[in-house]
């Protein structure tokens, strides 16, 4: 639906938004492949040199590197399992008849838009805190001992956090779509002599199945990432119990100055993210043609 | 003003040749429907002529300027969409108005135009209103008012009737063929009801797999088709197509015979035919006979005809009216 | 249609939901209570809940200590100039690809959501030294650019999905109306656009507000946002739990207001159209 004059002036529209991507992805790609591959350090400068692999093996190789792997798959597993889970659960209750359910839904989402460094702190000091948190208080009514939280269970806390957060954004999707099932579909259900076990089974489950998709993807890559979280609660620890990549990226480079070691860190985050990636992207082109 | 003529005209999408090679005159002040099954190209010919797709092959030449390359707003053509294409922010006198503003037109005499066709459309009271608190029929009238207020050298209608109900339809047929009498500029019509295009054309323009199969008057295209793909499309209900010893009879491959040039009989004729269906519709009554050698003729009859399914019936077709067609399926 | 409920089960139904909203939206609440009371009230054991001496203190001494004012503001440039020069960008590319598509549109839209894929991470060397030799550490032109290029793909789709649901024939109309592409574009695409494009710079608006990757990377002091702000209460100063709390409500007060605004709207940028 065009003629060549629009078609150039699409082309011309197009361009700023296409050169700044391309520049954005390529440029500090292209360097973070390159720094990989040399000895760099920004203490001792004027030493950098050409080292091939030895960075990713060093990286690799290093016990906090598995730690680090394994404290991110734990993250991103754990709060994925809560708000995916809870996330079905609220949404299903809160598409039930019931009074001021606009006033619900404000509450349930409203974590999602806390930055996380309020997120982070908040509940360290306020609720986990093992003398004055809230978390303390109530343990002690109880009669237990009070824990400290983020000592004695690090990631576990991180990943608490990190769920509040993330629980809102998997319960508003998953909402939405249930709201976009079709009364009638229901009905018919119904008619047909479904019961109400059935009828989740058989028609709102698949009838979510892409949202829920689309909500572990989106997830994923962001929980890939985590680090104001961590950086403002545990600082990775205690030891490197709290460390996912991304956090050891950032030791690395900022607070070791090992460039090199850094940059092999952060090509191994780009892979990882990448598997991720393309299921995500294979699943939004598939709904760009319907 | 207003004459469209258009030389060896070609539209390509990719592999697909949408319209193989199209030369076509129109005349000032004619009605011309492009009439089709859908997906002949007669929308794209309408928006290659609006200048909204680039011609691939050819020319367009509008009152003996060659408009080929102009692009749309410069080609002096107005257009009617589907949609309807309201603009949905603006309320009905600013949509009207929408062309004499891009124009640079003064604010007094886009005023006083957009009145006018206000008066002429019976949209007067409806100005301050936004297009969708207007029914289906005044948007339609507001898309018009859109078109007529630049005085256009022809008006461009790409099916503008078809999310009408069938109602307001017949209205607004009526409407567009009074509009075109009062201002007797050109107007080019794409439909794929053949009724619009008998009822309102001066000349229809019959496309079949992006090529004219004819051009000519509405009787013209009743009485002579030049082909059997015209036969069978104009004209409702449809021509009976005979093969067989009947046309060879004739001289032809195959034979036919409009359902109102059949002679019917209770008693005797030239076929003998079971009735299958028979459809009263008070004015007419429409049959479908089953006749032996022949096959399903459908046959036209007085509203009072009483007949039904299963009777026996007399055929006889009137031999002045029989349309031959050849091997290649073109009038003989 | 509406279907018989009894009253009851809605009652019942009332009570659990309102109950799982208190509890999620607990802290945020807590926070903003201890905002005003005062230290000794607010490490109270047992906690006190509405019955204490409201004051104003903490959020003048947080403002006086540690001038929240500048950080807030760094703030609202970073996240608005940061979306307002996203959409800039991004209008015109979203316009050409949902009314001028072509084989590769698609193409270039799965090619732009993947950049968003790339874990930040993997940016943040070349990008650190390059703000370290350009002066752009702690600068707040540095970090309008770093957020505008991050959100890019995920404005740009919003504006398409939006753009998509507005009829191509009456673009068309426009153009045979005699309008020039600019004038195509400010009478009648952009008006048609406004409640998609507001859309888009609220849900960007509060993307940006709430980074925390690159603010906290690229900032410390000068062009520090709120974000970075907050960080600094980290310790000691996070145990007065008076002032972390008014701290942290002034940071995320605005935004959840905003937020609030917007439900819909997330759901369709962050999912990329997918759910709507």
């Amino acid at each position: 639906m065009a003629t060549t004059h629009t078609r150039s002036a699409a082309r011309l529209m197009m361009a700023p938004s296409v050169i700044l991507l391309f520049a954005w992805m390529i440029v500090p790609l292209g360097m973070t492949i390159y720094f990989s591959l040399l000895r760099y350090n920004l203490l001792m400068p004027g030493t950098e040199e050409f080292t091939g692999l030895l960075n990713y093996e060093f990286f690799l190789t290093d016990p906090a590197f598995f730690d680090a792997l394994k404290n991110t798959l734990l993250l991103v597993g754990g709060v994925l399992a809560i708000s995916v889970i809870g996330g079905i659960l609220m949404a299903l209750l809160l598409d039930q008849p019931m009074f001021g359910q606009g006033i619900v839904r404000i509450l349930v989402i409203a974590p999602f838009f806390i930055m996380p460094t309020v997120a982070a702190l908040v509940w360290k000091n306020m609720f986990m805190n093992p003398v004055n948190g809230l978390f303390a208080w109530l343990f002690r009514l109880l009669g237990a001992e009070p824990l400290d939280w983020l000592a004695v269970a690090p990631l576990t806390s991180v990943v608490i956090i990190v769920a509040w957060q993330w629980l809102p954004f998997a319960t508003l999707i998953l909402l939405t779509a249930l709201q976009s099932l079709d009364e009638e579909q229901k009905e018919a259900a119904e008619m047909d002599g479904a019961g109400p076990i059935s009828k989740f089974i058989y028609i709102t489950l698949p009838h979510m199945a892409r949202a829920i998709t689309v909500v572990v993807l989106i997830e994923t890559i962001f929980l890939l990432s985590v680090f104001a979280e961590i950086l403002v609660t545990t600082n990775g620890g205690p030891g490197t119990q709290s460390t996912n990549i991304t956090y050891l990226v950032y030791t690395q480079a900022l607070l070791q100055f090992d460039v090199g070691g850094a940059s092999a860190g952060g090509i191994v985050a780009v892979v990882l993210a990448n598997i991720v990636a393309i299921f995500l992207i294979r699943m939004i082109g598939k709904n760009l043609e319907a | 003003m207003g004459s469209i003529t258009l030389r060896s005209v070609s539209k390509v999408f990719g592999e697909a040749k949408v319209i193989p090679s199209i030369d076509l005159q129109i005349n000032e002040g004619e009605f011309v429907v492009f009439v089709g099954p859908s997906g002949c190209g007669k929308s794209t010919l309408l928006r290659l002529i609006a200048g909204l797709e680039d011609v691939s092959g050819g020319e367009i030449v509008i009152d003996g300027q060659n408009a080929t390359e102009l692009p749309p707003a410069k080609r002096g053509l107005a257009m009617v969409f589907q949609s309807y294409a309201l603009y949905p922010h603006m309320s009905v006198r600013s949509n009207i108005a929408f062309p004499l503003k891009m124009a640079g037109m003064d604010k007094g005499e886009i005023d006083r135009k957009v009145s006018d066709a206000a008066r002429v459309l019976n949209l007067t009271d409806y100005l301050e209103r936004k297009p969708r608190q207007l029914s289906g029929g005044q948007r339609q009238r507001v898309a018009i008012g859109r078109a007529i207020v630049r005085q256009p050298k022809a008006f461009l209608f790409d099916e503008p009737l078809s999310n009408l109900d069938a109602a307001l339809r017949v209205n607004m047929r009526l409407e567009i063929s009074e509009l075109h009498q009062q201002l007797k500029t050109t107007m080019i019509y794409v439909t794929h009801d053949q009724v619009e295009a008998m009822t309102m054309a001066d000349k229809i323009v019959v496309l079949n797999r992006g090529n004219i199969e004819q051009v000519g008057s509405p009787l013209e295209l009743y009485r002579k088709p030049a082909n059997l793909f015209v036969a069978g499309f104009i004209g409702s209900p449809r021509m009976n197509l005979i093969e067989g010893k009947f046309a060879e009879a004739n001289g032809a491959k195959t034979v036919g015979i409009r359902p109102e040039h059949i002679g019917l009989s209770r008693d005797s004729g030239l076929w003998e035919g079971t009735v299958t269906i028979a459809e009263h519709l008070g004015s007419d009554t429409f049959m479908h006979i089953e006749v032996p050698d022949v096959g399903t003729v459908t046959a036209r009859a007085g509203g009072e005809f009483g007949v039904r399914h299963g009777d026996r019936v007399y055929l006889t077709p009137d031999e002045t009216k029989l349309h031959r067609f050849n091997d290649r399926g073109l009038a003989l | 249609m509406a279907r018989k409920v009894s009253t009851q089960r809605k009652v019942a139904f009332t009570v659990m939901a309102w109950t799982i909203g208190f509890l999620m939206f607990f802290p945020i609440l807590w926070t903003f209570l201890t905002s005003f009371k005062s230290e000794g009230d607010a490490i109270a054991s047992p906690p006190v809940f509405l019955f204490f001496n409201w004051t104003m203190e903490n959020y003048h001494e947080v403002q006086s200590r540690s001038d929240y004012f500048s950080h807030f503001w760094n703030s609202v440039v970073i996240s608005f100039g940061s979306t307002l020069l996203g959409l800039l960008i991004a209008i015109p590319a979203a316009w050409a690809m949902a009314f001028s598509p072509t084989k590769r549109t698609k193409d270039v839209l799965m090619w732009m959501l993947s950049t968003k894929m790339m874990p930040p991470v993997g940016a943040l060397i070349p990008i650190y030294l390059i703000f370290r030799d350009g002066g752009l550490l702690d600068s707040r032109i540095g970090l309008v650019v770093v957020l505008t290029l991050i959100n890019l793909p995920i404005i740009v789709w919003m504006l398409y999905t939006y753009f998509k649901e507005i009829p191509g024939e009456i673009l068309e109309a426009a153009r045979m109306d005699g309008a020039s592409l600019m004038k195509e574009v400010i009478y009648v695409l952009t008006p048609m656009a406004v409640p998609g494009i507001a859309s888009t710079l609220l849900l960007n608006i509060i993307l940006a507000w709430n980074e925390a990757f690159w603010t906290l990377n690229l900032t410390t002091s000068n062009a520090a946002p709120l974000t970075t702000f907050i960080a600094s209460y980290s310790s000691p100063e996070g145990l007065f739990y008076a002032k972390l709390s008014a701290a942290s409500t002034m940071a995320i007060a605005p935004i959840v207001i905003l937020g609030w605004f917007s439900q819909k709207q997330l759901v369709r940028g962050l999912t990329f159209g997918a759910v709507k």
